[in-house]
């Protein structure tokens, strides 16, 4: 479990983030929605661990503040919204930097193949070999993705559920590759571990979420279920749009299209 | 993937992408070149006389009847140049590799940033005033005096550059070179008001020391210098995992298990050590930590863990070599070896610039 509690983080002076309450548990999806500059990067940067934050955030019933880098990195991996590389590694080499906290929970002589089956999941068999900085962004960015996999690549060791932390992880990829690193990341959850996940795409969250949390001006707006969660009157508070929630005939997953604007309007 | 490429897998069981082997494979490259080039400069030089001679008479215990000038010139001059000039290859090396780690930047290099200028006039001031206002320091640190006031110059510019270059663990590249120029303008400054109060020995001293030579080597430097840099360049491989996890950045680095802070305090620290107690013992020997680590990266990668190892043998091979040139190039005189690195080193970071930016590509 990864639970906030009152959480709120200054950048500088300004504050960003206030009084945030979130949970994720092993074995759910959960994601974060909200407009531009709502605090949602800043508040997922906290339960990283990066920022300083006032309130309690605790990791697998631990206060973060008391967990070293290298015992966080056998917890949760980070997947940063765009990752610079300083220097000519291939791709292969920056899939095995995931391995530098040695706890990726598979069988010492299976750590040197866990490359090349982290590069066949996100689709990028026989990429190995490329220089990373040579490939397009959408394919970096699933380099990267690659790359926190290996870092915790059992969902759950030693009694202990991990968790994949991922700021737009598809937000540079396309449709295809969207549905699948959203597979890899609810596959780790179904297996025990946790997956928390900043979107853009509302009805990805939906479709692929447990739970959803609507951060608004730096504060938690709504949680809850897809189906409670995604309202037209959330929508509008939140993303100042008026815009019609509608629900899929089988499963009652809640979708919304920007063309129901116009259709509102008239 | 064509058949040779699988056949070529097959017979190296290495994955793709992987340049572990290789880069193991220039290590020990690397490592018979340097004891070929050592051993061949303890036997060439302006004078005749024979390394191997010489070897066997302390073998067979005098029986060869070597002339003791020989004897002197072996073991007391070409010697401890040879084994000053490895050592101060490999930390320039070393230093320029780690540097560059550090600051996620491939152009940073001590000499180039205005860290030598620093160490530099850190031991400006202790040959200066040595005898003067700093003869208690020197009093209580004896040989180690030099070293240790380069260390804190070399120190205190490092530690000035990486605030003003380095942004939310961001180095601009631009930023870094000028704030290394201005540091370096300063430092110079400096050290040009200590040389114009210094007296005409004093200056002797300076005008060689500046120009970068081996030329003074003697057991006494390597003494006073060859512990830091030793302990500089064993510690180096523990910092290599740390600094493959910085190229991914700060966060990144720190996502990954690094403890972020700790590691760049160290690298700090061990870059200043080992260009101080360079800087103290040969002056300022630019270029070598630029071109060295850089041209590594092209053969074996960035991967620090082979590379950090691979520039100390490098770094020791081109300085001896560097060495060798400027012994014999206008023979029976000696050039400086500053000059003949800067020679070399200079056009190379010209011509890494014009790669960085696209205008040339060879």
């Amino acid at each position: 479990m990864i639970e906030a509690m009152d959480v709120s983080v200054h950048i500088g002076s300004r504050r960003i983030v206030t009084g945030a309450d979130f949970q994720a548990a092993p074995g759910e999806f959960v994601s974060i929605v909200g407009p531009n500059g709502s605090g949602k990067t800043t508040f997922l940067r906290a339960l990283s661990g990066d920022l300083g934050y006032e309130g309690e955030i605790v990791i697998g019933g631990r206060d973060m503040r008391h967990l070293k880098p290298w015992q966080l990195a056998g917890i949760r991996a980070v997947l940063p919204q765009a990752a610079t590389l300083a220097f000519p590694f291939t791709v292969r080499e920056v899939v095995k930097l995931g391995l530098t906290a040695g706890r990726s929970g598979v069988l010492p002589g299976e750590d040197e193949r866990l490359p090349e089956r982290a590069l066949a999941k996100v689709d990028l068999e026989g990429f190995a070999g490329r220089l990373y900085q040579e490939l397009s962004g959408g394919e970096q960015q699933r380099v990267q993705l690659a790359r926190v996999l290996c870092q915790v690549w059992s969902p759950v060791l030693d009694g202990v559920a991990r968790y994949l932390i991922l700021d737009e992880p598809v937000s540079s990829l396309d449709i295809k590759h969207q549905l699948v690193i959203m597979n890899i990341a609810r596959d780790f959850a179904r297996r025990g571990g946790g997956a928390i996940a900043i979107l853009h795409d509302l009805n990805l969250a939906a479709m692929y979420s447990d739970r959803i949390y609507v951060m608004h001006r730096g504060r938690i707006a709504a949680a809850g279920t897809p189906v409670d969660v995604l309202r037209d009157d959330v929508i509008a508070r939140v993303f100042e749009c008026e815009l019609r929630v509608n629900v899929l005939p089988s499963g009652g997953v809640p979708y919304l299209l920007p063309q129901s604007v116009a259709r509102a309007a008239g | 993937m064509t058949d040779e490429t699988m056949d070529a897998r097959a017979v190296l069981h290495r994955p793709e992408g992987d340049r572990s082997a290789r880069a193991r494979l220039a290590i020990i490259i690397c490592a018979v070149l340097l004891v070929v080039i050592a051993l061949g400069s303890l036997g060439w030089g302006a004078s005749d006389a024979s390394a191997l001679g010489v070897v066997l008479d302390m073998i067979s215990g005098g029986a060869e009847s070597v002339p003791a000038r020989d004897r002197i010139i072996v073991w007391d001059i070409r010697l401890p140049r040879i084994i000053l000039g490895m050592l101060i290859g490999a930390s320039l090396a070393v230093s320029g590799a780690v540097m560059q780690g550090l600051f996620r930047n491939p152009l940073a290099d001590p000499g180039i940033v205005g860290v030598s200028a620093g160490a530099g006039l850190g031991a400006i001031g202790v040959i200066v005033l040595g005898g003067s206002f700093l003869a208690p320091v020197t009093a209580a640190f004896g040989i180690y005096a030099l070293p240790f006031a380069a260390f804190l110059g070399g120190l205190a510019t490092t530690l000035i550059l990486y605030r003003v270059a380095t942004r939310r663990g961001q180095t601009s590249v631009a930023t870094m070179l000028l704030a290394g120029i201005a540091l370096g303008a300063l430092a110079g400054a400096a050290s040009g008001l200590l040389v114009y109060v210094a007296d005409d020995r004093q200056l002797r001293d300076l005008t060689f020391w500046n120009l970068g030579s081996l030329a003074g080597a003697t057991w006494t430097k390597i003494a006073a210098a060859g512990p830091i840099i030793g302990l500089t360049l064993v510690a180096s491989p523990f910092l290599a995992r740390g600094l493959n996890g910085l190229s991914l950045g700060e966060t990144t680095a720190y996502h990954l298990g690094i403890p972020v802070q700790r590691l760049k305090n160290v690298a700090i620290v061990m870059v200043a050590a080992a260009v101080g107690a360079s800087v103290a013992v040969s002056g300022g020997i630019g270029f070598v930590g630029i071109v060295v680590p850089h041209l590594l990266r092209l053969a074996i990668g960035p991967d620090h863990r082979y590379l950090l190892p691979a520039s100390a043998l490098l770094g020791a091979c081109l300085l001896l070599v560097a060495d060798a040139v400027s012994r014999t190039i206008v023979a029976p005189a000696e050039l400086p070896i500053g000059i003949v690195t800067a020679a070399v080193g200079a056009p190379f970071f010209l011509w890494i610039l014009l790669r960085r930016r696209g205008l040339l590509d060879l």
